[in-house]
């Protein structure tokens, strides 16, 4: 067991970034991803890399923009209000098709908010964020080790499909410490002909750009980029499953949410009540067949989210509403606890016998 | 099949992160699964300090400690705010330096440990944290042996080793009390 080191989430984001070779970070503090930028700030220079703290949120995406038009591997990373400063630059980037790594360690909103942990963010997250027919695949890790190993998929995700992927955390993941062992790294070999590098005069222009005047090509240009969404769609959903083989009641949570729903079900399951757990680790593409199959036995399904209720619709969608979805959530920073998730349960349990 | 909650609380400044970290590590070493959460923001500037700590045979589920098995209170606000929160059964242990009054629960096991005074009558001003450490590893079957070179070493800054005697010092007079 020794030869795993205790990491703050946030230390294993910077240090997998690192590993999966990227070496150009650009930010801008804000509770409670700081870290990030600390330990790039600390690591980059020694290893060549660059660390450059930007006057601006929109600043720092923009940067990582002209890095990813010139092939090499960038990240930014945040927390939900200068998430939004940089949707404008994450739009641009998507309708470029370029590969980038954004991270949100989530915080209460709506606004400035509060500093505390919140999954607030899943709509913007899922839905786009900024302008524009676009998606970002986001990765919603709920363990440090999660933290190290979604990074450096992201980062192979986003050269593969050439586009924006994010990593979607929260205060809680991004704060705690836990064993992490950071797995071999064999680099992508994929090449990026697109980029721009100069043409030392010998072949003919690359052009990175997303404006598009002729209505003809910018709609070519959409379903062109909504044929990879297809495949990602197809081929990349990740989840996990827990107890779900007899369960009659589905918990779906992912994240922090989806730790404190283990805890209740396994104190649920003491009681004899048959729950289990979804827990998605993509987000977008959302596991909808894990949850359309569910829905053939289990009779009913709770959210539970850090949020008023924003993935309950995905669940809901994924489940062609023929099973009632309930929500389970606390806001603002707060987490519900197990005993709030368990009552949730035994009050889910009791409608269905009636 | 245990599971360990522990909670160390104090003023900023007092090694309540480090103490948690350093128990953490503790626990990893010994083969455990382990988390460790700090409060973070607006109370810890200047303020009060929290960490939470879970050793569990099993995996980790959520981080948040909010009914320990194990209260460390490192000043009287935070044996305040959490003796009501510690399970029937469980352990409080308390810096009685800094905290005059008594612990009024009668369900739970009590150490009173004059740490801070402790620290300071032994030359190891500060390391008031470890001495509670000590008694810590000592009386919770969470850790087994009574080793803690390795753990701390861990936790001590490899620019801050030549305090790692000290530490060692500190933990074994909380451990031999």
């Amino acid at each position: 067991m020794t030869d795993k080191v205790l990491m703050k989430g946030n230390e294993a984001i910077a240090e997998a970034a690192i590993a999966a070779g990227c070496r150009h970070y650009f930010g801008y503090p804000i509770t409670p991803q700081t870290e990030i930028a600390a330990y790039m700030a600390k690591r980059m220079p020694k290893i060549g890399g660059v660390f450059l703290q930007a006057e601006s949120e929109i600043a720092a995406i923009n940067m990582v923009y002209g890095v990813a038009a010139a092939g090499k591997r960038a990240m930014t990373s945040s927390s939900s209000p200068g998430i939004s400063l940089k949707s404008e630059g994450i739009s641009y980037i998507a309708g470029c098709d370029l590969p980038a790594l954004i991270v949100n360690v989530q915080r209460g909103g709506p606004g400035l908010g509060g500093i505390q942990p919140s999954q607030s963010d899943y709509f913007q997250a899922t839905r786009g964020g900024g302008h524009g027919d676009y998606h970002m695949i986001v990765l919603a890790p709920a363990y440090v080790q999660e933290m190290a190993d979604l990074t450096l998929r992201g980062f192979d995700l986003a050269d593969i499909y050439r586009m924006p992927v994010m990593i979607l955390a929260d205060g809680t993941i991004g704060q705690m410490m836990e064993p992490v062992k950071m797995k071999e790294y064999t680099p992508l070999n994929i090449s990026k002909d697109w980029a721009v590098t100069g043409t030392k005069m010998k072949r003919v222009h690359n052009i990175v750009n997303s404006l598009c005047l002729e209505p003809e090509q910018l709609e070519e240009s959409n379903f062109k980029r909504y044929e990879r969404y297809k495949a990602v769609l197809e081929k990349e959903p990740m989840y996990e499953e827990y107890l779900t083989d007899d369960a009659d009641i589905i918990i779906a949570a992912f994240g922090i949410a989806a730790r404190v729903s283990k805890n209740a079900v396994n104190e649920a399951r003491k009681m004899g009540i048959r729950v289990g757990l979804i827990r998605p680790v993509t987000l977008w593409p959302f596991p909808k067949k894990a949850f359309e199959k569910a829905a053939d036995r289990a009779k009913a399904f709770i959210s539970v989210e850090l949020s008023m209720g924003q993935m309950i619709e995905d669940v809901e969608l994924a489940v062609h509403c023929r099973r009632p979805v309930y929500l389970c959530n606390r806001v603002g920073g707060m987490i519900p606890s197990p005993e709030q998730v368990l009552s949730k349960i035994k009050e889910v349990e009791e409608n269905l016998k009636k | 099949m245990s599971t360990t909650h522990i909670l160390i609380a104090g003023f900023g400044g007092q090694g309540v992160l480090f103490a948690g970290k350093f128990l953490a590590y503790k626990g990893l070493i010994e083969g455990c699964n382990v988390s460790w959460l700090p409060s973070y923001g607006p109370e810890m500037r200047g303020g009060t300090a929290n960490c939470s700590v879970i050793i569990s045979s099993e995996d980790v589920g959520s981080p948040i400690v909010d009914a320990p098995d194990v209260l460390i209170a490192m000043n009287l606000p935070s044996l305040d705010k959490y003796e009501g929160a510690v399970v029937p059964g469980g352990k409080i242990f308390y810096d009685s330096t800094l905290i005059s009054r008594k612990v009024e629960r009668e369900d739970v096991k009590i150490y009173a440990i004059p740490a801070t005074r402790l620290a300071s009558e032994s030359s190891y001003r500060g390391l008031g944290n470890m001495i509670l450490m000590g008694k810590v590893i000592k009386e919770c079957d969470a850790f087994k042996a009574p080793d803690t070179r390795e753990a701390l070493s861990k936790v001590v800054s490899a620019r801050h080793q030549d305090l790692l005697e000290s530490n060692l010092s500190a933990l074994d007079i909380g451990y031999n009390l």
